[in-house]
């Protein structure tokens, strides 16, 4: 008798949360799940925000893209914080032994004067859009409702506030750490006509009130033509100006890149698949802000890699679109 | 181009990969891109006086998070494998987290979402950046915690639907006010809220006492989690300083409206903090230090330090910060002898404490204890031993601002309830303090939207109009399991399974002790 | 009135060489061991300083190390590559 009293003590009553139960039945969980399912508060706030009278906090309504719930949006990497930052740290060893062995070697300063200019002109202004791509992610993060959908948006802020802080190192790294580098860089970003059409289409997407356009216009659209480009297209053309060792110090952006878009596109599938109404806004919003990131980022091309490789890029974010039953005006091949 | 060829130190290079990369907008204006910058009346002249309280770039970032998380994971995991539950001092210390899971991990969540939101508003990139930093540590938090208390949710009741619990039950909105409270203002007063009054000057009350609690009553993960996270509140303490100076530096006229924040934040997080001096006082079989003590290191003493600090700003110590100095010695009581009352609706058990417990608690409180509260519990205990046990089925008066029922009493006579209520628009508000009143009489229109329990049952929302079926139905909590004494639950029997007593031997010393 | 500042580290391995290192720069400091924590405070000013810490392991230590042990501070913070200081004016 007393044999089974101690084995039943040991026994669990329950496997998991009522609340991760109610989703996926009474059996062990997943630290994904348990770290992010139904963790936020849903009703009964207390007072009106005073920065926006006409929602709740946590509103649903903060967008204008309706769904049944917002869980449904999911992680397909699973990443709570814990596996968040111990994939980036990996990466970022990956990248600080790149970054270290470029240093030791004076591999970028050893480049002709021209290439080092090329390079704070047409690669290092990218760091403002970054710290764009950052502000709009925190907001998502801040709009957003349901954890599963927000943390995705916090990490992507974080990590694009990082690729800026690599790219700021590029100069860095040319100027011998005297800053001198970055302020040109940001001489060319906030006069050169080749940056303005794109730091205009930063500004205006820093004015953008609905959160789900603007995770569709900065991490999907204005992303899915720069990150191409710059990172594969341009990268290649830098080869053959003879700066294939910054290749080196932009795999992190490659990487990342690789991995955002499994999350992504899986967010574009859910939300496009839960409605007619949903996927017309969406394309509404395609529309709209396809054409101007698409002008934004001409310059650069006509600068660097040429109006075909973004036009090669358009095509691949056309064909990721269409999977959703999205159109845009990339020719697909 | 300016020619420069000076390296860069630590500071201007830090400077350089944050704030740096943000530039003055000319396609759109800047009050277009920063709406929420201005409408609380906080003059900032000059952004690039922000002193980053922390210069730390995201690889560092990543690295040292990632080392932190890879320990408390593999303690997590032996925890969980070797059934570290059975190792702690007694189950009734599991209430403790049943308390702090339910009141509160949402504030973690809440937090996240607080200084992502923050983290956008304000048009200064340091500030910015040292906001998003803390945004994805508090989230951190709130899922670590989730993990930590995974195990004991398996092994214990009252843990199982902490979220939908801060939502609905009745003193759980006592934190979520608080927290809605913050999040609500704008963003200079959310910072002043959570940063400074909250993190800098009361979060030590929180969570060093309660990892200290949790290390002496034997919970290996709680300590692990909890230190963990403290590691990142350095960080966040010394943003909080960093706020309130630049805030007071940039213009005189800040002055008085972030004196009226520190009042009211300091008033609303002592209130919050009467839940944390009751756990201490009540809910740790082994102490570590009564709550009295605790205020007096990390209230009268560092908080006194702080403020004198801030003197030469203009600023004083918090109104109304005798009355919560004296308070040290009551509230924790008050507390306790409330959820005794009302422990019928609580996600977590109560019980009257031991003898020796008592006898703590008197040398403890020398000059309250013995005279306005042991002679009740004792009354209490005798009671519940002769099968009478208390359970109050009224339904309280709560404070419109704290949202706690008005149990406290007045300073200088402890056998006075403090009440104050006022008349606003026809219709008639109650308190439990001037300092409560003060808070509503500023912003009225704000605190006339609460969402109080006791209003809502009586008005029908909470599916049900007696309590038995608000409990169950609506809050959740598992009626026989949940809530009652200790004394006869689940937990209890369960617990001396595991350390192989039967619940009749331990039913009947407890009786005698009570005799 | 008096001022103090104060530190205060999880108890392991790391915060021994820290409380050493402290304690021999600050003599003037208290050294308190608490449940699971060790905490030290002093009068108006602490600094740990790099070169003390790296006699002590031996290696080199980054002064941001320390994050992964601190469990909280009290007073002004002042930081730069070769000092961590806590002080109130």
């Amino acid at each position: 008798m007393s044999i089974e009293i101690k084995t039943n003590s040991v026994e669990p009553i329950r496997h998991t949360y009522g609340h991760i139960a109610r989703r996926f039945g009474d059996k062990p969980a997943t630290r994904y799940q348990e770290a992010s399912y139904d963790i936020e508060a849903k009703t009964n706030f207390h007072y009106r925000p005073q920065w926006d009278s006409e929602h709740t906090l946590n509103d649903p309504t903060r967008t204008a893209i309706r769904m049944e719930d917002w869980y449904a949006v999911t992680d397909p990497r699973q990443f709570y914080y814990g596996a968040y930052v111990g994939n980036r740290a990996k990466m970022q060893e990956a990248a600080e032994t790149s970054f270290g062995f470029c240093e030791k070697r004076n591999l970028l300063t050893r480049l002709p004067q021209e290439t080092q200019k090329q390079l704070l002109r047409l690669l290092v202004p990218l760091r403002h859009v970054e710290l764009g791509a950052n502000m709009n992610n925190s907001k998502i993060a801040g709009d957003a409702t349901a954890t599963t959908v927000s943390q995705m948006h916090i990490y992507t802020g974080m990590d694009r506030l990082g690729i800026g802080q690599y790219l700021s190192r590029i100069a860095l790294m040319i100027d011998g750490s005297t800053g001198a580098g970055l302020d040109e860089s940001k001489g060319y970003w906030m006069d050169d006509e080749l940056w303005q059409p794109m730091r205009k289409l930063v500004e205006d997407s820093l004015v953008i009130d609905d959160w789900f356009e603007l995770t569709l216009v900065q991490n999907i659209l204005m992303d899915g033509l720069m990150y191409p480009l710059v990172y594969d297209k341009i990268d290649t053309w830098f080869e053959s100006q003879g700066a294939e060792d910054v290749s080196m110090l932009t795999e992190f952006m490659r990487d990342w890149y690789k991995e955002s878009l499994r999350w992504t596109n899986a967010m574009l599938k859910v939300v496009a698949g839960e409605s007619d109404d949903n996927r017309e806004l969406l394309q509404k919003w395609i529309d709209h802000w396809e054409p101007q990131a698409y002008n934004a980022l001409k310059p650069l091309a006509q600068a660097s890699a040429g109006i075909d490789a973004l036009d090669e890029a358009r095509a691949e974010l056309a064909t990721r679109l269409k999977k959703c039953g999205l159109q845009s005006q990339g020719v697909s091949a | 181009m300016a020619v420069k060829n000076k390296k860069l130190n630590l500071k201007d290079k830090y400077q350089y990969l944050t704030r740096d990369m943000s530039w003055e907008p000319t396609y759109q204006k800047k009050e277009d891109i920063y709406p929420d910058e201005r409408f609380e009346g906080i003059k900032i002249t000059d952004w690039s006086q922000w002193e980053d309280p922390f210069r730390l770039t995201m690889d560092a970032y990543w690295k040292y998070q990632a080392e932190k998380e890879k320990k408390l994971y593999a303690i997590f995991d032996a925890f969980a494998q070797n059934n570290g539950h059975q190792n702690i001092s007694d189950a009734r210390y599991v209430n403790a987290l049943k308390l702090f899971l339910s009141g509160v991990s949402p504030l973690e969540h809440a937090a996240y979402q607080g200084y992502a939101k923050v983290g956008r508003q304000f048009s200064g990139a340091g500030a910015r950046v040292a906001c998003q930093m803390q945004a994805i540590d508090e989230l951190r938090h709130s899922q670590t915690q989730q993990h930590a208390m995974s195990h004991y949710n398996k092994h214990f009741n009252g843990l199982h639907d902490a979220a939908h619990m801060h939502d609905r039950v009745w003193f759980l909105s006592v934190p979520k006010s608080f927290f809605d409270d913050a999040r609500s203002a704008g963003p200079f007063e959310f910072l002043t809220a959570i940063s400074f009054s909250f993190e800098y000057v009361l979060t030590n009350l929180l969570f060093v006492p309660f990892m200290s609690g949790a290390a002496y009553n034997g919970d290996m993960a709680t300590v692990t989690f909890g230190f963990s996270a403290q590691s990142d509140e350095a960080r966040h303490m010394t943003l909080g300083l960093e706020v309130i100076k630049f805030i007071l530096e940039q213009h005189e006229d800040n002055v008085p409206i972030v004196q009226q924040w520190i009042d009211k934040w300091f008033w609303r997080g002592f209130r919050l903090l009467s839940l944390v001096g009751m756990m201490m006082d009540y809910m740790l079989p082994n102490k570590v230090m009564s709550w009295a003590e605790a205020w007096e290191v990390y209230y009268e003493q560092n908080g006194g330090a702080l403020f004198k600090d801030l003197e030469r700003y203009g600023i004083r110590p918090p109104k109304y910060q005798d009355i919560a100095n004296d308070a040290k010695n009551h509230v924790s009581h008050q507390a306790w002898a409330t959820f005794y009352q009302y422990g019928h609706a609580t996600n977590f058990h109560t019980w009257m404490p031991e003898k020796e417990e008592l006898d703590w608690l008197s040398e403890k409180y020398p000059d309250t204890f013995d005279k306005y509260y042991r002679p009740r519990f004792e009354h209490w205990a005798k009671e519940h031993a002769e099968g009478r046990r208390f359970y109050n089925n009224t339904l309280p008066q709560l404070c419109q601002v704290c949202q706690i029922p008005t149990i406290f009493t007045e300073k200088d006579d402890p056998s006075m309830l403090s009440h104050r209520q006022i008349e606003h628009e026809g219709e008639r508000y109650h308190f439990c303090s001037d300092g409560c009143c003060d808070i509503f009489k500023n912003e009225p229109e704000k605190y006339v939207q609460a969402w109080l329990p006791v209003h809502q049952i009586y008005q029908g929302n909470c599916e049900g109009g007696d309590v038995e079926t608000v409990v169950s139905k609506y809050y959740h909590i598992n009626i026989g399991e949940d809530n009652f004494d200790y004394v006869g639950s689940p937990d209890q029997k369960r617990w001396l399974a595991i350390k192989g007593k039967s619940s009749e031997e331990k039913t009947e010393s407890a009786k005698q002790d009570a005799a | 009135m008096s001022q103090l500042v104060f530190i205060a580290f999880q108890d392991n391995d790391n915060a021994r060489y820290l409380a050493e290192a402290i304690m021999e720069d600050n003599p003037e400091a208290e050294l308190q061991h608490q449940p699971a924590m060790i905490r030290i405070q002093a009068e108006k000013r602490l600094v740990i300083n790099r070169e003390t810490m790296e006699e002590k392991l031996g290696r080199d230590w980054d002064v941001q190390e320390m994050l992964i042990d601190v469990i909280s501070i009290g007073g002004n913070v002042d930081e730069d590559d070769d000092h961590f200081i806590l002080q109130w004016n």
